[in-house]
This record gives C-alpha cells, sequence and structure tokens, in this order.
C-alpha cells in the first residue's frame, strides 16, 4: 500500500513543524525519515497516523484520500520511542488489543497472536507484563502489537532511540528482515544517519519541516544535493574557498575544480574525512601537511592535518594502513582530497544549487 | 555504617521523639475512643448504636456519602481528564476552583448555602414556592457534603496523570480503539488505584464533614443528623458513653481507609515494579 503525501503543512502556533511537503512512498518498500531533531520529522509521522490534524495538505493511503478518517479507518501500525506499552496487560494483550477493539473473533485472535509472538521470538513470555520485559522485547512486542490488525502500512517513531548500541544493531537488522519477509510498507523516523542508510531502501532528508532531498541512501551520502545534506549525513570537512580563475577555487595549497562560479566568488567545498587520501611522497602533486593528532577509532584512524596558515582538515584511514605508513603525531605528509561537493557560498541567491561533484583534482 | 548514616544516639533520639509524639497525638486519643466506647460495656455500646436516632443519624450519613461519592468521583475524572489532556484558556482559573473547597473554612462553605437557599436567601423564595425544601433539610447536607468533597478524587488524579502522559492512549487510538474502549480498558486501569485512594479520602471526609453540615442541617434529630453531628449532641448531653460509641464508628472508618492505604500502595507498587 502507497503513501502519499501533498503540500502538507502543519504549525504549532508560530513554528512550523511542516512545511508545505510531499512525498511518495512506494507499496513494499522501506523508507527513513531522517533529520535532527525539531526537524518536523515525527510531527509529519504523527500526522499521517491521524495523532495530529495537519493544517492543509493531504494525505493518500493505496491513492485514498485519508486526511480526515479517523485512525481506525485508516488502519496504520504506529510503533512509540518509548514503546507504549499498555502496562497493566501482558504481552498476549498488548498484542491482541488492537484485534479485539475491531472485534475481531476470539478463534481469529488467538491465532494472529500466537503468530506474531512466534515472529518476535517471544514464544513462552506471552504472560509477562512489560515491566518483565528487556527493552530490545519490549520494542519488539510493540511492532507486533502495531501489526496485529493488518495494517495497510507500518510508521515507526525513533523505534531504536531507547535502547543501548549493541541491541540497536540487531534489532535494526531485524527489522529490515522482518520487512523483507512481510513487505508491509513501513516508514520510520530517526535522528540516526547510519540506521537510515543502513536499513532504508529510501530515504527522506528533512530540514526545518521541508523535506530536503530524497533518494537511495547511496545517492544521499555520495550526491548530497545541499549543504545541509552534505554536513548532515556521513561526516565532513566544510571548507570555504575563493574563486581565483574561471573554474578553480583555492583554499591554500588545495585546488578545487568548479564549474559555473564566477572568479572572485567564495564557494562551500565538503568532502569526507575518508576521501582525504594521505601518503609518504608527494605524487602528483600532492599538498604537504604535519599530523597534529590522531585519534582511534575502531577500524578507522582519525588524523588531524595541518596544512599551514591555520588550515586543518580531518582525514579518517583504515587503521592497518596507518600502522603500515607510520602515520603518527608530528609526522609530515602528503595529502589531497579524491572527492568533493561544491555549493555557493550562503548570501548569494543560488545558495541550494549545486556546482557539480568532481570525482578527482587537487 | 554509611558515612551519611547518623550517630546512634541521634537516631534513637529521633525515632523516639516521633513515637512519643505519634503515641500522644494518635495512638492514646484513638485508643481513648474505643475505651470510653465501651466503659459500660458491650451491651451499652450495643444498645447505644440501636437507638432509633442514632440509627436515623447512621442512615442518612450512608445516604449523604452514596449520593456525594459518586457525584464528586464523576466529576474528579472529568475535572482531570480535562486539565491533563486538553489545553484550553482558563485552565489555571479551573485547578484553583477546584481547591475553593480545600481552601474556605467548611463554615463558610455551609453559609454559602444558607445565602444561596435560606428563606431570606437568593433561591430560598423560589424553592419555598415550588415546596422544596433544600436548607435544614436532607437536600442542603447533601450539597454542602459534595461541595466539601469536592476536591478530594481531582486532586489525587491530576498529578498522577499528568506524571503518566497520554502514549498508551495515543497508542490504544492509533489501534483503532474508540472513546469508551480507550477509556475502560485503557485509561481507567492506569489510574485505577489513585482513583480508588481518592474516592475512600472523599468517602471519609464525606461521613466525617461536621462544620458545612452542620450550618445547613438546623440539627433536627432524626431527621437532618449526620453521625458527626449527633455525636456533637450526645456529647453536650452529658451522655459521653453514647457519643463515643457513635464516634467510634466514625474512627473505625478512618482504621479501614488508612489500611486500604496501604493496601493500595503495596498493590500499586507491586504493579509498577
Amino acid at each position: 500500500m502507497s503513501i502519499e503525501v501533498k503540500n502538507l503543512t502543519k504549525s504549532f502556533g508560530a513554528f512550523k513543524a511542516v512545511d508545505d511537503v510531499s512525498f511518495r512512498v512506494e507499496t513494499g518498500s522501506l523508507t527513513a525519515l531522517l533529520g535532527p531533531s525539531g526537524s518536523g520529522k515525527s510531527t509529519l509521522l504523527r500526522i499521517i497516523a491521524g495523532l495530529e490534524v495537519p493544517d492543509s495538505g493531504e494525505i493518500l493511503l493505496t491513492g485514498e484520500e485519508t486526511t480526515s478518517r479517523t485512525a481506525r479507518e485508516r488502519n496504520v501500525g504506529f510503533v512509540f520511542q518509548h514503546y507504549a506499552l499498555f502496562k497493566h496487560m501482558t504481552v498476549w494483550e498488548n498484542i491482541a488489543f488492537g484485534l479485539q477493539v475491531r472485534r475481531a473473533p476470539s478463534v481469529e485472535v488467538e491465532r494472529r497472536v500466537k503468530e506474531l509472538v512466534d515472529l518476535i521470538l517471544l514464544a513462552g513470555l506471552e504472560h509477562r507484563y512489560p515491566s518483565q520485559l528487556s527493552g530490545g522485547q519490549r520494542q519488539r512486542v510493540a511492532l507486533a502489537r502495531a501489526l496485529a490488525p493488518h495494517p495497510r502500512v507500518l510508521l515507526l517513531d525513533e523505534p531504536f532511540g531507547a535502547l543501548d548500541a549493541k541491541v540497536r544493531e540487531e534489532l535494526r537488522r531485524w527489522i529490515r528482515r522482518l520487512h523483507d519477509q512481510t513487505r508491509v510498507t513501513t516508514v520510520f523516523v530517526t535522528h540516526d544517519q547510519h540506521e537510515a542508510l543502513e536499513i532504508a531502501g529510501q530515504v527522506l532528508v528533512m530540514n526545518k519541516g521541508r523535506i530536503v532531498q530524497a533518494g537511495t541512501p547511496l545517492d544521499i551520502f555520495d550526491r548530497p544535493a545541499t549543504p545541509f545534506v552534505a554536513e548532515f549525513v556521513g561526516e565532513s570537512n566544510r571548507v570555504e574557498a575563493p574563486v581565483t580563475e574561471p573554474g578553480v577555487a583555492c583554499w591554500g595549497p588545495i585546488r578545487f575544480a568548479v564549474d559555473g562560479a564566477a572568479a572572485g566568488e567564495t564557494v562551500r567545498v565538503f568532502f569526507r574525512p575518508h576521501d582525504v587520501r594521505v601518503g609518504n611522497s608527494p605524487e602528483d602533486g600532492r599538498v604537504e601537511a604535519l599530523i597534529r593528532w590522531t585519534r582511534f577509532r575502531g577500524p578507522l584512524m582519525e588524523l588531524g592535518m595541518d596544512l599551514g596558515g591555520g588550515r586543518e582538515i580531518v582525514a579518517q584511514v583504515p587503521k592497518g594502513v596507518a600502522q603500515a605508513g607510520g602515520l603518527v603525531e608530528g609526522r609530515r605528509v602528503f595529502v589531497d582530497v579524491a572527492a568533493y561537493h561544491v555549493f555557493p557560498s550562503p548570501g548569494t541567491p543560488t545558495d541550494a544549487a549545486h556546482y557539480g561533484v568532481a570525482d578527482m583534482d587537487i | 555504617m554509611s558515612p551519611m548514616t547518623e550517630p546512634a544516639y541521634v537516631r534513637w533520639t529521633l525515632i523516639g521523639l516521633a513515637l512519643v509524639f505519634l503515641a500522644a497525638f494518635l495512638f492514646v486519643p484513638v485508643a481513648a475512643v474505643f475505651v470510653y466506647a465501651l466503659e459500660k460495656g458491650l451491651w451499652f455500646y450495643w444498645r447505644a448504636l440501636g437507638d432509633p436516632m442514632a440509627r436515623a443519624s447512621i442512615r442518612l450519613t450512608l445516604l449523604t456519602a452514596a449520593i456525594a461519592v459518586p457525584l464528586n468521583t464523576v466529576f474528579g475524572v472529568a475535572a482531570a481528564w480535562a486539565v491533563t489532556r486538553f489545553d484550553f484558556r482558563g485552565k489555571s482559573v479551573l485547578v484553583t476552583l477546584i481547591d475553593l473547597p480545600f481552601s474556605v473554612s467548611p463554615v463558610i462553605s455551609g453559609m454559602i448555602f444558607v445565602f444561596l437557599f435560606g428563606a431570606q436567601g437568593f433561591l430560598g423564595p423560589w424553592l419555598a414556592g415550588h415546596g422544596l425544601r433544600v436548607l435544614f433539610a436532607v437536600p442542603g447536607i447533601v450539597l454542602a457534603t459534595t461541595f466539601v468533597t469536592f476536591p478530594f478524587v481531582a486532586r489525587e488524579l491530576i498529578p498522577l496523570m499528568q506524571s503518566q502522559g497520554m502514549d498508551e492512549e495515543e497508542a490504544a487510538y492509533v489501534l483503532g480503539a474508540g472513546g469508551l474502549q480507550m477509556f475502560f480498558r485503557v485509561s481507567l486501569p492506569k489510574i485505577k488505584w489513585g482513583l480508588f485512594y481518592g474516592v475512600i479520602l472523599c468517602n471519609a471526609r464525606a461521613m466525617g464533614e461536621f462544620g458545612a453540615v452542620s450550618v445547613v442541617s438546623g440539627h433536627i434529630r432524626g431527621l437532618t443528623n449526620t453521625i458527626p453531628l449527633h455525636v456533637e449532641i450526645l456529647y453536650n448531653e452529658y451522655n459521653f458513653t453514647a457519643a463515643f460509641a457513635l464516634a467510634s464508628l466514625l474512627t473505625l472508618l478512618a482504621l479501614l481507609t488508612l489500611a486500604a492505604k496501604c493496601v493500595i500502595d503495596r498493590r500499586s507498587r507491586a504493579e509498577a515494579s
């Protein structure tokens, strides 16, 4: 069942939580709504579920106008960040609730609850109360409860937000597998880019109540549409570089190819720390840098590079490469930037436009 | 002994003080009520309670509570619901108004009804014209009691419901529950212990209220005397044993209320963990 949202707007007083948002989610897809807190993503989800009333705009579920429908008519499954399980009900009663309020025959309720308890791997714990379960188990019960009445779409609001790191990772992979099995159209809200990039088929990036980019995780990561996306998704170095001659911006010794920027303009250049290549020899016109600090990040080693003149960038290299190359504090090395994104500086009329992606240049 | 623990003599002095205080102000008076009540033996105790006037006062007290408590239960739930679930203009005024009966002396509360329903009062002549008697009659007593016990249930529920939030109700709504299903299957179980305690307190006060009821009752024996009023009459007539016998009923009610509170505390804590 597809979800289509058209020109949705919602304000709380003077604050525009959702600002003219339109998008479409295809049947059977798994979509992430990614954005910082306060970007309006939860509000958007709650409007789709019928928990908030939009000021204007339309929601179509399976092509059918549902903006004015009650939650029961919408038949949407919703999973809350803090589970919102019924504390006075057992696991079984929680999962059965959505079926019972719709007056499903008890044989059917019995069958469906059993099926779901098996699906969430909690067989044998049906008669526990939520307080007797771990965080991950509670969230799975919340999911089963939402799935029980065969919802047309499944909406998850920061579903892993209240869990610790290890459980989060397990649970999000489990959700991915579950989605592959059930194929229920799913939208989940998250502020965690790793979560969004790892399990979603489609990512909608939100900022200040608007959708700033929609695309596959790879698209979002490799071709950010705006400076916001470049900074918010993944880690980035950001530098302001003046355009010194047509087609070239210089930031200290590093040169970036820019198409369409006029000389005298200043552009913003974003590049990922792992796109900074670090070597011991000045090949291909790499520029000299001094390693100021190193930071151990598990499989990666992060290096703080001083390019002289107060210019610092961050590079990430695989830990093994750093060790083999002797990349330690105080070492002189040679660097270049393998891939980067160029945007006009703020204030220029073409603010959001993209000056292009370069794969290799110095 | 942890570094935060006081020396033994300080602890024992404090505990001793608390116990002496409790004994002097709670145990002794409560025990005294029963001692005096049973002073002339069980037979006399039984006769004192069986006296027609005493029985009438017991009946009236039960009737009053049977009307005032359900009314205030419904009102209290509705008010707590409105205050915690919705934002509206004048909300803080409403919260303050709910507390009004607590902040006004019960005698003044009684006077309000005299001014409203008395012969020279606001509604009195109209009511008298229609043959309705409020003041110095059962309706007046019920009204005054309802007014005085107004805040108990709402006061108990508002902080509870504020701390619980609306998550479970939202979940129920999205799952397709209607308003009544949501209330009886989700909201009511969430607040049941708080509600129960509020009702018990409300009941204890409804049965024990003296000041406001005294003003509107008129003290007509066998007709408009509740237990507390009848206790006073008996006492003023130097009929101490009978007065204490009747008073022991209210004391028993107080002890039962305390016991119920203990049970509720234990049950709700067991459910929370």
